[in-house]
């Protein structure tokens, strides 16, 4: 197995499915449409000649204020008799969440899909129990999205700004003096 | 009979009495399930009908808290996954980090690795296996064996002052060399341990009533284990000879000769002995990086990543500068994604980190192995006693800190 064999057998099987394809730090990585993952996996499982078969891990990206490409779901799979590695990606919207579940093609999908959706709010139609795994249910949204700051950002201490970065934008040098002045 | 509640009508009660079914809670906190794990069961007598697992009880966010830390603050979080083999995190996490960079590690920092890995584990097998025999009533060998664990965690504590949370080397190799009694203690282990793990496997291994207990427990096949994304020794109790170390070698473990142990029937026997001879296997790995140990320096040449020398820091610049940077998180790493495994003590503990050339990782995200191969659980256990259930439990080796990272 190696990468131009797999990608010519991807595109004579499903004409034209790969968007586009790179190799970062000797893994595979393609893109393809929402719409194809579950069949693209399921015959990446299924045929011989690929013989994908192992789900290694899913887990989700967020890339703010990209559009149409704002989130991305990455999936990790080995071919365990030949060592060969792949890793597919697809993109979605902010308004348009809905992914097709694998979970019918590997049991291994239910608990990573329940945690990327936990995570990021992705929607994998067609799974059995959708659920919040590890945070608690009574949560109202997605905590791993970029919005959602980690730190108090009234914090002074841990300033971006003083070690040349952005950030923190709240405050600045001059409401800062103008703070102490008010306080007299 | 009258009902006290009022919520309870008489259709109820008699549907109950029918169907015979109980639901039964075992965790989140319970003596027999080694951590906070929560298992309802829906029980039939005493056979299990069916079973939910829920986790989260100590979720703490590592992958948010890591999108604001840079690269050498991360370590610390990692120790906290698999706490009992904690050093095989945190090297996992410095050669992503170095693979990313693309740094040149010297070959004595790979052997050092390499044994401080096998120690840990050999220490998480030791007390997954005597936990086994604990939980079917055998309290004895764990002794024995908690004595051996000791022992790794006091050549732990020579080499980086810590025991459990050990936040062991540093991005480019070691904080420091091995010293003299790392090396002494780490010779008396390897002279005194094969008697005493020979002690507990005589007590254990052929001992009829341990044998009855486990043989055939909680068995899973080789297709379904590979179906749920088991990994590490419970994949290969199921037969499948899958190991990171030698499928995909990483830090030298390519120059090393071991044997791969593979089970059967993938029943709670078959984790057990596939165990207890990985820890042979270890314990081989490290008498041979111990005997061709290569000469060199105990670090890589990084000065970006790596801290410099404290006297130079307070006599030159360069490392002053270098030194101020590093502690405060100045260094940018290149751009890139990257996926990074090591064979941790009861999986594959991958790596998946996004950087976007700033001073933290975009996104980063870990595989961590009981995670995925606790889902089977359920499956494992229908039918079964509930003795069975928590035997399996123990031997499948769920750590709470990984499940909920």
């Amino acid at each position: 197995m190696d990468k131009e064999k797999l990608l010519n057998l991807i595109n004579r099987q499903f004409e034209g499915i790969v968007k586009s394809h790179s190799e970062e730090y000797g893994l595979l990585c393609i893109e393809t449409e929402t719409t194809n993952i579950f069949n693209l996996i399921k015959w990446l499982k299924e045929d011989s000649s690929v013989n994908f078969n192992f789900l290694t891990d899913i887990c989700a990206v967020q890339y703010p204020e990209s559009g149409d490409r704002e989130f991305a779901v990455v999936y990790h799979l080995h071919n365990l008799k030949e060592n060969f590695r792949l890793k597919i990606k697809i993109f979605t919207s902010r308004d348009k969440l809905n992914v097709p579940s694998i979970t019918d093609i590997f049991s291994a999908a239910n608990w990573m899909e329940r945690e990327t959706f936990d995570f990021y709010g992705i929607i994998f139609d067609g799974h059995p129990n959708l659920c919040r795994i590890l945070n608690l249910d009574e949560l109202d949204y997605h905590p791993m999205r970029k919005e959602y700051k980690l730190e108090d950002g009234t914090r002074t201490d841990k300033d971006d700004r003083f070690f040349g970065r952005k950030g923190n934008e709240k405050i600045t040098f001059d409401n800062k003096k103008q703070l102490a002045r008010d306080n007299g | 009979m009258d009902n006290i509640s009022k919520h309870i009508t008489e259709n109820e009660v008699i549907d109950n009495f029918d169907n015979k079914l109980s639901t039964l809670n075992l965790g989140p906190t319970h003596p027999a399930t080694h951590g906070i794990f929560q298992n309802i069961l829906k029980m039939d007598g005493e056979r299990i009908y069916s079973a939910e697992q829920t986790c989260g009880y100590i979720h703490r966010a590592f992958e948010k808290i890591s999108e604001r830390r840079p690269y050498n603050q991360i370590r610390p979080l990692t120790d906290r996954l698999n706490y009992c083999s904690s050093p095989i995190n945190n090297i996992g996490w410095d050669m992503t980090v170095e693979k990313l960079i693309g740094a040149e590690i010297p070959k004595r920092v790979d052997y050092l690795r390499v044994i401080i890995m096998e120690l840990a584990r050999i220490a998480d097998h030791l007390i997954c296996n005597s936990v086994i025999a604990v939980d079917t009533g055998a309290l004895t060998g764990f002794t024995y064996v908690f004595q051996e664990r000791e022992r790794i965690y006091e050549i732990f504590e020579e080499i980086c002052g810590a025991r459990l949370t050990t936040n062991i080397g540093r991005i480019g190799g070691f904080e420091r060399d091995f010293n003299e009694t790392a090396h002494k203690k780490l010779k008396d282990f390897l002279k005194g341990f094969p008697k005493r793990f020979k002690d507990f496997e005589t007590l254990l291994c052929r001992n009829r009533i341990f044998m009855d207990r486990i043989i055939n427990v909680g068995p899973i096949n080789a297709d379904r284990a590979l179906n749920y994304g088991f990994t590490g020794p419970n994949l290969r109790a199921a037969g499948i000879d899958y190991d990171v170390r030698a499928m995909n070698p990483y830090s030298s473990y390519q120059d090393f000769d071991f044997k791969i142990p593979i089970g059967k029937s993938g029943d709670t026997f078959d984790r057990f002995m596939v165990r207890q001879e990985e820890i042979k296997q270890s314990l081989n790995i490290i008498n041979q990086a111990v005997n061709n140990l290569p000469e060199g320096p105990y670090h890589a040449d990084l000065p970006e990543f790596y801290l410099p020398p404290k006297e130079d820091v307070y006599t030159k610049m360069e490392a002053l500068i270098y030194h101020f940077k590093i502690i405060m998180g100045e260094t940018n790493v290149p751009k890139g994604e990257i996926y990074f495994s090591v064979e941790g003590a009861n999986g594959e503990l991958g790596f998946y980190l996004i950087s976007d050339g700033g001073r933290t990782p975009f996104r980063l995200h870990f595989r961590r192995p009981c995670f995925i191969y606790y889902q089977a659980f359920s499956e494992m256990i229908k039918g079964a006693l509930l003795s069975d259930a928590i035997v399996t439990m123990s031997s499948m080796n769920v750590i709470a800190g990984e499940l909920d990272a």
